[in-house]
């Protein structure tokens, strides 16, 4: 298939960006997403030009590294896809596709399609951890943990910290990222020590970092490749009001 | 896994021939200004291009067969690994040599207290 995509070109942070439009021909339709920018990028090299800069690494959904809006959607039109999963079977030949990095004050573009996620960082060092030691693997039936606990533990632990849903929020929040990492170490025995000020000081990492207020739109599970649901910033938000009142 | 002294000397040949190509031919696109990709994968490249060499130096240098590292060169009557534990019982921890020298190596000999290496049957 031929294809037109208009990539964001910046050549650094402190350059201003603008979209190029390149033509990609003789695409399969069974190649990544990823693996047609790489086909645009060989042809770019050989012909003298800079390629375009991307994050990518495990390419198989689980890294959290590939980070692009397609389209206007973070990761592209397919529901729970990291763009690196993303095919284009699901685009038509002679389409024209339009790909940026993600856009929030917290993430700098770094080059064309690479932003700085530090701030994800910065909001994991505050908290998103446990100090308890735990040594081995304990035996199951040690610590038992409500099946209903562990399932919605797991769930939140999907989240692989792509900055999906920063991208794809009108506020540039990092809510649901940061409810995720709450619930999952919060639902656990081991997260309990630390489950009041884990709350607290990871709000704080976010705030200090650039993100901005969650207003509940909605957009970040709409566009999260793990479906983080929408619930666990509610269930954030209970954590936060029952630190505060014992502080 | 088999080798033998002639296909690891080819190996090595072919190895050295490749990475004089991409130090002659490469061609890293962008600048030292900006963040580039380009420049990290070719850094990547030549850094294969010395373990690869590397690896098969140690497979030329090593004259034995071991665990499933089969050198035909080493082996019994009837087709077995064969060991040679009087040169060979020693981990090799190899030290780069700029300018295309040769590496050194160096030698942490396997010393066994309470178990002794014996020869493994399957038959």
């Amino acid at each position: 298939m031929d294809i037109q995509v208009r990539v964001w070109r910046q050549p650094s942070s402190e350059d201003s960006g603008r979209m190029v439009t390149y033509d990609v021909k003789d695409i399969s339709p069974d190649a990544s997403f990823l693996e047609m920018l790489d086909v645009l990028n060989e042809k770019l090299i050989l012909d003298g030009d800079d390629p375009s800069a991307f994050d990518h690494d495990c390419r198989e959904g689980i890294c959290g590294m590939c980070s692009m809006v397609i389209d206007g959607v973070a990761h592209g039109p397919e529901r729970a896809t990291t763009t690196c999963q993303l095919h284009m079977r699901h685009f038509k030949d002679g389409d024209v596709i339009d790909v940026e990095p993600w856009r929030a004050a917290a993430f700098p573009v770094i080059k064309d399609l690479v932003v700085d996620r530090t701030a994800f960082d910065k909001i994991i060092q505050a908290g998103g951890y446990i100090t308890a030691p735990t040594g081995a693997a304990p035996e199951a039936h040690a610590t038992p943990v409500p099946k209903k606990d562990a399932d919605l533990a797991c769930e939140a632990a999907t989240c692989i910290g792509c900055g999906a849903c920063v991208a794809a929020c009108p506020n540039g929040s990092a809510m649901l990222f940061t409810a995720a990492k709450v619930a999952h170490l919060g639902l656990m025995p081991q997260g309990q020590p630390e489950r009041d000020t884990r709350v607290i000081d990871m709000l704080q990492a976010q705030d200090d970092a650039g993100f901005g207020g969650c207003t509940n739109a909605g957009e970040c599970t709409t566009v999260c490749p793990k479906g983080i649901p929408l619930t666990l910033i509610g269930r954030l938000n209970s954590d936060y009001r029952k630190a505060l009142r014992k502080k | 896994m088999e080798r033998t002294e002639e296909g690891l000397t080819k190996a090595i040949g072919l190895i050295r021939g490749l990475r004089d190509e991409f130090w002659q031919r490469v061609k890293v696109p962008g600048t030292g200004e900006q963040l580039n990709q380009n420049l990290e994968k070719a850094g990547r490249v030549a850094d294969f291009f010395e373990l690869a060499e590397l690896m098969c130096i140690d497979a030329l240098h090593r004259r034995e067969s071991c665990g499933g590292h089969f050198r035909a060169e080493s082996q019994t009557a009837d087709g077995e690994a064969l060991r040679h534990d009087d040169q060979f019982s020693y981990v090799a921890a190899w030290e780069y040599a700029t300018d295309g020298g040769k590496p050194t190596l160096h030698k942490e000999q396997l010393e066994f207290e309470y178990v002794h290496p014996s020869t493994r049957s399957y038959k």
